[in-house]
């Protein structure tokens, strides 16, 4: 399935970009690293959830893991 | 209400210890749990005999296998004690789940109507294996039962085996065509043969008990299932509270990897523990055990002349009750094969895709089973906030309800990828696919269709039409709503079955009552192609 080839580099925000990063930091504002933590896990879930394509998960789970350790 | 009372089975002396010649029959089958009894019926059922070999004399001790699935118990309709084991059981509908003291979320199986059984019950393994043990006797010519009888060698001589058997009279040989191997989780069999059985052990030690009381501990009459992440009453990681027939209750406790098992059984820490769940309710231990889990599976599940079937061929942890449920799937893809390679109307070929079909069954079984058990088992501090944040989320978000698993219960692999199957891309019931029931009306009243398939190769036409002519396979036309009854005629009063197949279209059925092929146009040639096919050759000989 070339021509479906998952492109996770593109930019999808758009003029959005700063807003979101910056209104990442503000949700994590105050918190313990453990609280963070588990605000992660539900943005994850949350998101997960909206993109549903499980290719695409996939896709992203193995570019975040490549860079781990 | 009297505990279940366990009745021996007798032993008799083997008639090669009275004298007798060296018993030689077709199937000799090792062990008489609810997978090798099952076995023999499916045989006999098919004509062929058996010879049922076990070094006990009475049912399982404790409930073990309690949730049946709707699958299974169609099989067991098939094979005489589906309708026994629905009437004693308990039907449940409605399952709780919570998180501390906290309700996450309930739902309601809520069935979809038009099927003789329910998604599934609950019914004590002890009460399956009377079932069985019963319906045995209905094949006295066919089925010989042999209690207290031991096999502890076998010699696979290549068109035979010869089985080595102790009893109290002393050791004694028979003589097979083909040794199936029920003999259980531990199968000596599959010992004495070296074989490697390969998988993942867990950690974890689960206390399982069967709790007699008559005041129910859902506090109504209504049988639930209910599951606990974080129990409030207990300081491992999760609960579960089931109902049985009998008022007798299921408790699986999860205890830790580090639980004293000694301890943990007796009676000063089991009573208080089960106090603080059930509260000040009368209650009485019937049975108490403890538990630890492994998925694993024999790469291959026939050896030569010896087939395993059952826990001897696989294991999975019960989160998703796929262990008995899984055996007796094997028993319904094993049974018309072996009875067709000992009749010599299929090539002894037709064997390897009961390992091909079950293995790929085994496979999905232990996925799940395992997916199950890592979830509630979290193996470090993140997978136990992962699973954390799904239970917080799943109050208010459905999505994050479909990701919590206290065990995915059992349902159907589909073997569409065999090739024992006829792709046909238009069919709604996928060949590979077992049958999907609907309720019939004849002349003399309703009928299921899981009734009317099985134990032979049966084509079935849904609509109206003209019936192929077929040599050798049965048919059945399913003929439109409002249609007149004939004598021998079936009609779709609710007009579930053409919706559930489509109008115009023709199924051919398995004896397993798995779809091989389905037709638009149903030609004899086809047809009987089709089932050359299922049963394992590629080519159509002439004459049929
Ligand atoms: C706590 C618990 C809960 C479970 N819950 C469920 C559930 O809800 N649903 C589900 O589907 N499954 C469940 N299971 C799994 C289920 O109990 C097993 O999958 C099932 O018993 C397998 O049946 P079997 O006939 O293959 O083996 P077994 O039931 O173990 O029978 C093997 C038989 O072989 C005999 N035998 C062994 N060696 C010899 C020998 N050398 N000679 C002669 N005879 C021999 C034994 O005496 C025994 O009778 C559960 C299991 C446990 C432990």
């Amino acid at each position: 399935m070339e021509k479906n080839q998952i492109n996770l580099s593109e930019d999808r925000l758009g003029p959005h970009g700063d807003e979101f990063y910056q209104e990442l930091l503000d949700a994590h504002e105050g918190l313990s690293l453990e609280q963070s933590v588990r605000l992660n896990a539900r943005l994850i879930l949350l998101l997960a959830n909206q993109v549903g394509d499980i290719s695409v998960l996939r896709a992203a789970l193995a570019t975040a893991r490549r860079t781990a350790t | 209400m009297a505990r279940y009372a366990y009745e021996p089975f007798p032993y008799e002396m083997p008639p090669e210890l009275r004298g007798g010649a060296m018993g030689d029959a077709p199937v000799a089958i090792i062990g008489a749990g609810p997978i090798g009894l099952s076995l023999a019926i499916d045989l006999a059922l098919q004509g062929v005999k058996s010879i049922v070999l076990d070094d006990n004399d009475v049912v399982s001790i404790g409930s073990r296998a309690i949730c049946w699935a709707k699958r299974t118990l169609e099989i067991f309709d098939r094979l005489g004690v589906g309708e026994r084991m629905l009437e004693k059981g308990v039907t449940w509908k409605v399952g709780r789940l919570f998180h501390g003291d906290r309700e996450v979320y309930s739902f309601d199986l809520l069935p979809e109507n038009g099927h003789k059984y329910p998604a599934f019950i609950n019914l004590q393994q002890y009460y399956v294996e009377q079932y069985l043990a019963e319906r045995c006797r209905d094949f006295p010519d066919l089925i010989e039962l042999r209690f207290k009888n031991e096999v502890f060698g076998h010699r696979d001589y290549g068109d035979r085996v010869v089985v080595r058997v102790s009893t109290s009279d002393g050791p004694y040989e028979l003589q097979c065509r083909y040794l199936v191997a029920c003999d259980g989780s531990r199968s000596p069999t599959r010992q004495r043969m070296g074989l490697t059985f390969e998988g993942h052990s867990f950690e974890e030690q689960f206390l399982i008990a069967d709790i007699e009381m008559d005041e129910s501990p859902f506090g109504s009459d209504a049988a639930e299932r209910w599951f606990w992440f974080e129990p409030p009453f207990h300081d491992g990681q999760s609960s579960l509270l089931h109902k049985q027939p009998d008022n007798i209750y299921r408790i699986d406790l999860q205890l830790g990897p580090d639980a004293d098992v000694e301890r943990e059984l007796s009676n000063e820490t089991v009573v208080p523990r089960l106090k603080r769940i059930l509260g000040d309710k009368q209650f009485t231990v019937d049975w108490l055990s403890i538990y630890k889990f492994t998925c694993a599976r024999l790469e291959r599940f026939v050896h030569g002349r010896v087939i395993f079937c059952g826990d001897s061929a696989h294991v999975v942890s019960p989160f998703g009750a796929r262990g008995g449920n899984g055996g007796i799937h094997d028993v319904d893809n094993l049974g018309w094969k072996l009875a067709a390679v000992v009749k010599g109307t299929a090539d002894e070929a037709l064997l390897a895709s009961y390992d091909r079909e079950r293995g790929y069954g085994s496979d999905e079984n232990i996925l799940h089973s395992s997916r199950a058990t890592s979830f509630m088992t979290p193996k470090s501090d993140l997978e136990r906030l992962f699973r954390d944040e799904v239970l917080g989320l799943a109050t208010d978000h459905s999505f994050a309800r479909r990701l919590i698993n206290s065990g995915r219960l059992s349902v159907p692999c589909s073997l569409e990828a065999s090739d024992l199957q006829t792709p046909s891309e238009f069919a709604l019931v996928r060949p590979g696919m077992p049958v999907v029931d609907a309720p019939l009306e004849t002349k003399n009243g309703p009928r299921w269709l899981v009734e009317l398939i099985g134990n032979d190769f049966v084509a079935v036409s849904f609509g109206n039409g003209d019936d192929p002519e077929l040599r050798g396979v049965p048919h059945i036309r399913v003929h439109p709503k409002g249609s007149r009854l004939d004598h021998t005629g079936f009609v779709d009063v609710t007009g579930m079955a053409l919706e559930r197949y489509g109008e115009g279209l023709t199924y051919l059925f398995r004896p397993d009552a798995h779809v091989a092929a389905a037709f638009r146009h149903p030609g004899s040639k086809a047809i009987l192609k089709a089932r050359q096919r299922a049963v394992g050759q590629k080519t159509l000989q002439a004459a049929v």
